[in-house]
């Protein structure tokens, strides 16, 4: 399984971010081609974007590019790079309708077999902004069998529902609906990025409520929030003692074959076992909470 | 490709670089400002050669780099984005730049 | 230690036939006037002040750099020396800095002949990195310096001490007056062992200043000028914490080491230096104690604000400071009774009956380079210029149980880790672990740190292993061109050459 708690956004034009911002392993980085970048600015960062992707700079790392819709005039090109700089995911913004999934899905098939990359090799991601695109979570996040995941955009939403962000409250449906249907769809559910950077305390409170309500990270505009949302969804001591256990017991079921996992007399089943090798996985990632 | 007007691209933060090219006539003429001269001169020049055969530019065009320590992925991008620039050529021929 | 030839003018070397006594104030005088008896060390101007010591072509003059980039004293001084015409000086200054680029002018004209200096930067640096001096200059650390002056290899026949308020008698410290300094550790040093001391004061305050950390039975003569430094300038934005990420990720890692390297119980020690990335260890590190219920006995340095901050809630018991590095710190050493002012002699030097350093614990510094073996340069860029300075770096290292160098892989395409040292200042075999942010090397001979450190889960390379990741972003440098000309000796804590520094090719 792949960890996906940590997904840095870099401005595709930033020449600094890029050339330091692997130092900070987030589990993903999101190059920003869309709203990061001013227009007359648009070709070079497009550029910038490919020559990063073709170095070994982010190896390890999950490469996401954010492009520009589809139907700007930039949205062809930026694909167009990603796709051939060898991005491991095309993120895109303003998702409405399981179509724009699916419109996205054909013109990257187009490009893997014209830059003859592997069929299939680039995932997608849509990111959701509106109430309309809440609205149509379920049919998006089933749209292409390329979609690792969906996330939740917090500010064009919030906008597009004529408030504004506040404690929380106002994302409450569409935190919700996503990640029902990604959840559904078993595909990874993102949340939206924390803007205030000086407020670690703000910061962590709303990661705890997302980590919660089951998403699998957040966006992340500021390296320093990495090591902080790291830390919060890393397992305590206790979880991990207890997961050891639970995968022990399984291991011990499948070697003498016997179709019941049980622990101190109990019963376990499959679920508990996943969500203990999960538990096991963000613990090997960043260690113990402290 | 020809070089038909002046452009610039990048910024003169740290870890990127600012180039300027200009139509000129004669041969091609490269300038090179780097924090990072000693050091990393020759491989600097090296990339910028490379880029102007990949997108053709061998004459008629002058261009000026100052560079703040950049990475060669930073430095081959800066580059072709300011060559196309000068080319007025909006589209990127991918299959060329790899 | 009595060299204040003019104030004991009672002892004869010729013992053999003592003279009759021809009243109390025969032999000294100003006893006689009751002006001259508490007056009789004000004189007008720094020129008179020369004069009275009697400095000669060649001799040594000295200085302190406690207001660092905002000092006054060394640029005028030299100045005025200049246009009396003195040639030849040694010029002996705990340190230079970027605003002591007037010093070239005074170099080319043969004002100065000889430099000694913990480090140099800005214009003048350059200048004698490209040959502007005929002699190399000597770069010595803190307590490098002490011990050169106690050998007699700098027999400094004038110190010119700028103080921000003494009395009538020369007693002086850093937290009166109007532009306070701090802690006056270096000139301590100079006026404890030069053969004349003059002072230099923004304002004559009344008797007697206390407490006095240069001496009136140190002082011959008072001149009263119009500044003698700008404190703002002693830090310029260095002790703010960091918000740079990779500052912060470094500093964080630091603090790790710290907790985990193997010193970190109930009263231990440090030294964390003044950057934005070691007020933000401290930061961490603060967390980390009260968690673990761990306090520090004592902090030495370089005090900051930061530091000020965990002494005032009690996280370390006694702040021993050399030179004060913002408002803050000057403040709490007047203030708090356990903030103590000490010489950079009792701070660092190898010859004195006794140095802080050799109890330190831990040590967190800087590093321009680090090479494979572990040998820090904290002088040279890597364009081979100096810029920086050797300061407590080889006598903290060499003192501390564990040393702990934190700098950033790369500065912009400039490898920190590198095979081999442009300048040797810090011998490898005194440095303990490095901190980068791709990772940290423990230096092979302290492998009870290493193991330490893999079991907290910390994460540790090898530094081969880091040198190759800084080469595969950066691509391999090219080595500088040096010229055949020394421009520079350094010189280890004990006096010995440890390294040299050659023109760079222009």
């Amino acid at each position: 399984m792949t960890l996906r708690r940590s997904m840095l956004f870099i401005p595709g034009s930033n020449a600094a971010m890029i050339s330091t911002a692997f130092v900070f392993k987030p589990d993903s980085v999101m190059f920003d081609l869309e709203d990061a970048v001013s227009l007359r600015e648009k070709d070079a960062a497009r550029l910038l974007v490919y020559h990063t992707l073709k170095s070994s700079l982010y190896d390890g790392i999950e490469r996401v590019v954010r492009i520009n819709p589809l139907s700007t005039p930039y949205g062809k090109d930026d694909l167009e790079a990603a796709v051939r700089g060898g991005a491991d995911v095309i993120r895109l913004p303003k998702t409405e309708t399981a179509d724009d999934v699916k419109e996205l899905e054909t013109c990257v098939e187009e490009l893997e077999r014209k830059c003859g990359r592997e069929v299939g090799s680039t995932l997608l991601m849509a990111a959701i902004e509106s109430a309309s695109g809440v609205i149509n979570s379920v049919a998006i996040a089933t749209a292409s069998k390329r979609l690792m995941g969906i996330a939740v955009a917090g500010f064009d939403y919030v906008v597009d529902m004529q408030t504004e962000r506040g404690d929380g409250s106002e994302l409450f449906y569409a935190r919700c609906a996503v990640l029902h249907a990604a959840r559904a769809a078993k595909i990874d559910a993102f949340d939206v990025v924390y803007s205030d950077i000086n407020n670690e305390e703000g910061f962590l409170k709303e990661v705890d409520v997302i980590k919660r309500l089951g998403f699998n990270g957040k966006s992340l505009i500021n390296p320093r929030q990495i090591e902080l949302l790291h830390n919060a969804y890393a397992p305590t001591q206790e979880d991990v003692d207890y997961a050891n256990r639970v995968v022990a017991a399984a291991e011990k079921a499948e070697t003498e074959g016997l179709g019941v996992i049980a622990l101190n007399g109990k019963m376990i089943d499959a679920p508990i076992v996943d969500s203990a090798k999960r538990v096991l996985s963000r613990a090997q990632a960043s260690g113990v909470r402290r | 490709m020809q070089i038909i007007q002046e452009a610039l691209a990048g910024t003169l933060e740290s870890s990127d670089l600012f180039v300027r090219v200009s139509p000129s006539e004669g041969p091609l003429e490269l300038i090179l400002n780097s924090e990072v001269q000693h050091q990393f001169g020759d491989q600097i020049r090296k990339v910028a050669q490379e880029t102007f055969a990949k997108l053709g530019v061998s004459e008629g065009a002058t261009v000026i780099i100052e560079d703040k320590g950049a990475l060669d992925c930073v430095i081959e991008a800066r580059l072709e984005a300011a060559l196309l620039r000068a080319a007025g050529d909006k589209s990127v021929e991918w299959e060329t730049l790899s | 230690m009595d060299k204040n030839n003019h104030s004991a003018p009672g002892r004869s070397k010729t013992v053999a036939e003592p003279e009759l006594f021809q009243g109390f104030a025969a032999k000294i005088p100003y006893l006689a006037d009751p002006v001259a008896k508490l007056d009789r060390k004000l004189v007008d101007t720094v020129q008179e002040a020369v004069r009275r010591v009697g400095l000669k072509d060649g001799m040594t003059i000295s200085f302190h750099h406690a207001y660092r980039e905002g000092d006054k004293v060394i640029n005028m001084v030299v100045q005025i020396l200049a246009d009396m015409g003195f040639k030849d000086l040694t010029l002996a200054s705990s340190s230079l800095v970027s605003a002591n680029a007037p010093l070239i002018e005074h170099i080319k004209n043969g004002v100065i002949r000889k430099i000694y200096t913990s480090g140099m930067r800005g214009k003048l640096a350059d200048a004698i990195s490209h040959g502007l001096m005929d002699e190399p200059i000597t770069v010595h650390s803190h307590g490098g310096r002490c011990a050169l002056i106690e050998t007699g290899e700098i027999n400094i026949d004038v110190a010119f001490i700028g103080v921000s308020a003494c009395d009538a008698y020369g007693n002086a410290n850093g937290f009166s007056g109007r532009s306070r300094c701090g802690s006056l550790g270096y000139a301590m040093v100079d006026a404890y062992f030069a053969k004349n001391v003059i002072m230099l004061t923004e304002e004559i305050v009344a008797y007697p200043n206390a407490p006095a950390s240069i001496r009136q039975d140190q002082v011959d003569w008072i001149v009263q000028v119009d500044e003698v430094g700008d404190p703002a300038k002693i830090s310029v934005g260095a002790a703010r914490a960091t918000t740079n990420p990779r500052e912060l990720l470094i500093a964080r890692l630091s603090a790790e080491v710290m907790e985990h390297g193997g010193y970190f119980k109930d009263g231990f020690s440090m030294q964390t230096g003044t950057g934005g990335s070691s007020t933000a260890t401290v930061r961490f590190l603060e967390d980390r104690m009260r968690h673990l219920d761990i306090k520090a006995q004592w902090a030495l340095g370089g005090q900051t604000g930061g530091m000020v901050d965990l002494h005032n809630k009690g996280l370390i018991g006694t702040l021993l400071d050399t030179q004060s590095f913002d408002a803050v710190a000057a403040r709490s050493l007047e203030s708090s009774p356990n903030h103590v002012e000490i010489s950079a002699h009792y701070y660092a030097s190898p010859m004195s009956k006794g140095a802080v350093v050799d109890r330190l614990d831990m040590v967190i510094l800087s590093a321009l380079e680090i090479d494979l073996d572990f040998n820090v340069n904290v002088l040279t860029g890597s364009d081979g210029v100096m810029r920086g300075a050797s300061g407590g770096h080889c006598d903290t290292a060499a003192g501390a149980k564990l040393s702990i160098v934190a700098a950033p892989l790369i500065r912009s395409r400039i490898p920190t880790v590198v095979k081999n040292v442009t300048t040797r200042v810090t011998p490898g075999e005194t440095v303990g672990v490095l901190v980068t942010d791709h990772g940290i090397a423990v230096n092979p001979n302290r492998s009870d740190v290493e193991e330490r450190l893999r079991a907290a889960n910390l994460p540790v390379r090898t530094m081969e292993e880091l040198y190759q990741r800084a080469i595969s972003i950066t691509g391999e440098p090219k080595p500088i061109e040096f010229l055949d000309k020394v421009v520079g000796v350094v010189r280890y804590r004990d006096g010995t050459v440890i390294d040299t520094v050659r023109q760079v090719a222009k």
